[in-house]
């Protein structure tokens, strides 16, 4: 039931914080998949186990995330926004293939690190998914809290209404934009090493997530960074009760949501129309 | 400017007409396929500026539909493509009504979601055959007469719908219709405020874009007598996206070349497993940071600079004696 409650939201969010800076970044998925591959990977070849993987490879995946803007999606920034999707899907075809070839397709097993739960009377709750909800709200409110309450998070979203403006008053943009980038990279990462012992690690993990993010997206719209937490987490109920009472729908009612909501209310339901 | 593109459609026709004699025709007959593919992407993305990240969905259940028509319910050749193909152009209906609420990136989004859904669909649904697709589709006569069980007859087939399908893309585009697509792909508002019903003129874009994809979906399963997941995925969806873009994206021919080099590469690369994969990725990384116009553009653009070049020589030769 936890799924998409559980799992996703930093996923989600570090795409909603690109999606502030106008980049839809298609790569995501493939962060969130080498997130979970370098937990597993600290651990099979370093010995660092869960707790240590779960500060350094966010950094790590980020800092890799910081070069690539740097190189790569920095160049394209004066030109349409289909160019920055177009580049970022071939990086993530690049990664997973690197994975894929590595790895194969079927999963590792990654253990799990708070084995055991407790019976809360009407489900039964294992402690791990209750430590993914629990980090999972801490840093939704934190990311919230910071683009909507701090004065670093007003610079970003007065940089992305006018960046020229902006520069003016003496704002390093581009530079903002490019820690900006790292830390949505960092957090989708944060979220592959929280998935790694839910799911087995698997190089095709990111594209599967990837799409369902969009979607969510798309059905929350880009209005309110609040709307967008509430649909994210409100559709993994929905999700997870579909699992329950009819599982043949489960794949597709997110889909099936946001054809529903784009022809009720095209820009989304927390969305405002542009 | 002079327009050259009748005589190059015309040689390039020639030239396949005489290419199986070099060349496997199944070869051919999948990259006339994809090629047909890439024109209906390109319609969209080159000529309206959508991009679509789903349309495998239309050429994927296409496929389905036209190999399930001709085995199961022993529907002839000719009819089962067809039927693909309509329920390629209904599928385009309520897509397209669906995904052109939403503009640029969102448009992208929400066709690759749509997309997925029909992935899931095919995936669970007890006619598609599941993870073994529908497998030995016949090749029946095509119209009672035409043995297309040789490859050689039912290329030159394939090589007939391939050139209808471009025609009808070439009059699209320059066609009253075609030039209010472009005035809405440079400027959505301003076509509006000139009174053009814009929702309308896109959806009727999507929905024949929808329907070439189906016909080059459907004579695909019967080219290679087999409808399977692959079709259907989103790595299709991109790999046609990939086509385009090395061809050039709003090229008249940028798309079938791009389908010719995608294709051959993958042919050689086959051995190679998940190597496509990654070299694809480095194809699309470098052709978005290097060679944005693709292949056809590129050339059309050194062409354009050329021309002009002999051009303002010729005006500067001639300015001594007109200037007076």
């Amino acid at each position: 039931m936890f799924e998409l409650i559980g799992v996703p939201p930093q996923a989600l969010f570090g795409q909603l914080l690109l999606g502030l800076i106008n980049i839809i970044n298609f790569a995501h998925g493939a962060q969130y998949m080498m997130g979970a591959f370098g937990a597993w990977m600290l651990l099979q070849y370093v010995g660092i186990p869960y707790w240590g993987a779960l500060l350094v490879v966010p950094v790590i995946i980020g800092a890799t995330g910081i070069i690539l803007e740097r190189l790569l999606l920095a160049r394209l920034y004066h030109l349409d926004h289909l160019y920055g999707l177009l580049l970022t899907f071939g990086l993530a075809l690049i990664f997973e293939g690197l994975f894929r070839k590595q790895y194969g397709s079927s999963g590792l097993p990654y253990a799990n690190p708070i084995p055991g739960g407790t019976n809360l009377g009407f489900m039964f709750l294992p402690w791990y998914r209750g430590w993914v909800v629990l980090i999972s709200i801490v840093v939704c409110l934190a990311t919230w809290f910071m683009i909507e309450k701090t004065k670093l998070g007003s610079y970003l979203r007065a940089a992305t209404e006018n960046p020229t403006l902006v520069r003016a008053f003496g704002i390093n943009v581009p530079r903002m934009m490019t820690l900006t980038y790292g830390f949505g990279v960092g957090l989708a990462a944060l979220a592959g090493v929280l998935a790694a012992p839910i799911y087995s690690v698997n190089p095709i993990m990111g594209s599967n997530l990837i799409i369902v993010v969009f979607a969510v997206v798309v059905i929350g719209g880009m209005g309110s960074i609040m709307g967008s937490i509430v649909t994210g987490f409100g559709l993994g109920v929905i999700e997870g009760l579909t699992k329950v009472f009819y599982p043949e729908a489960s794949n597709t009612v997110i889909f099936i949501i946001m054809a529903i909501v784009l022809m009720l209310r095209p820009a989304g339901l927390f969305g405002t129309p542009r | 400017m002079k327009n050259y593109d009748m005589p190059i459609f015309a040689a390039l026709i020639a030239l396949l007409i005489v290419a199986p004699l070099a060349i496997y025709p199944v070869f051919l007959m999948k990259v006339l396929c994809f090629g047909l593919f890439a024109l209906a992407f390109n319609l969209l993305i080159g000529y309206v500026g959508l991009l679509s990240f789903g349309h495998a969905m239309f050429f994927g259940f296409s496929a389905y539909i036209s190999a399930y028509t001709v085995k199961v319910w022993g529907w002839p050749t000719e009819i089962g493509i067809l039927a693909g193909t309509a329920v390629a152009a209904i599928l385009g209906l309520i897509a397209g009504a669906i995904a052109i609420r939403r503009q640029g990136i969102y448009f992208a989004m929400v066709t690759l979601a749509l997309a997925q859904m029909v992935f899931f669909f095919c995936l669970q649904a007890p006619f598609t055959g599941g993870e073994d697709g529908i497998q030995a589709v016949p090749r029946r006569p095509l119209l009672g007469f035409i043995d297309i069980t040789r490859d050689i007859n039912f290329y030159y087939v394939v090589l007939a719908i391939f050139a209808a399908g471009f025609l009808i893309i070439y009059r699209t585009i320059h066609s009253p219709f075609g030039q209010v697509l472009k005035a809405i792909r440079e400027n959505e508002p301003r076509a509006i405020s000139l009174g053009y019903h814009v929702d309308r003129y896109k959806l009727l874009a999507f929905v024949l874009s929808a329907t070439l994809a189906g016909l080059a979906g459907g004579t695909k399963a019967i080219v290679f007598q087999l409808a399977s997941l692959t079709d259907v995925t989103w790595q299709m969806s991109g790999e046609v996206v990939l086509m385009t873009l090395v061809g050039g994206m709003g090229t008249v021919f940028g798309p079938m070349v791009g389908a010719a080099v995608i294709i051959t590469m993958q042919n050689y690369l086959a051995g190679f497993g998940e190597w496509v994969l990654v070299i694809q990725g480095f194809i699309f990384v470098v052709t978005v940071l290097l060679f944005r116009r693709g292949v056809v553009g590129e050339i059309a653009a050194l062409a354009s600079r050329f021309g002009r070049r002999r051009e303002g020589s010729a005006r500067m030769a001639g300015s001594p004696a007109t200037g007076h």
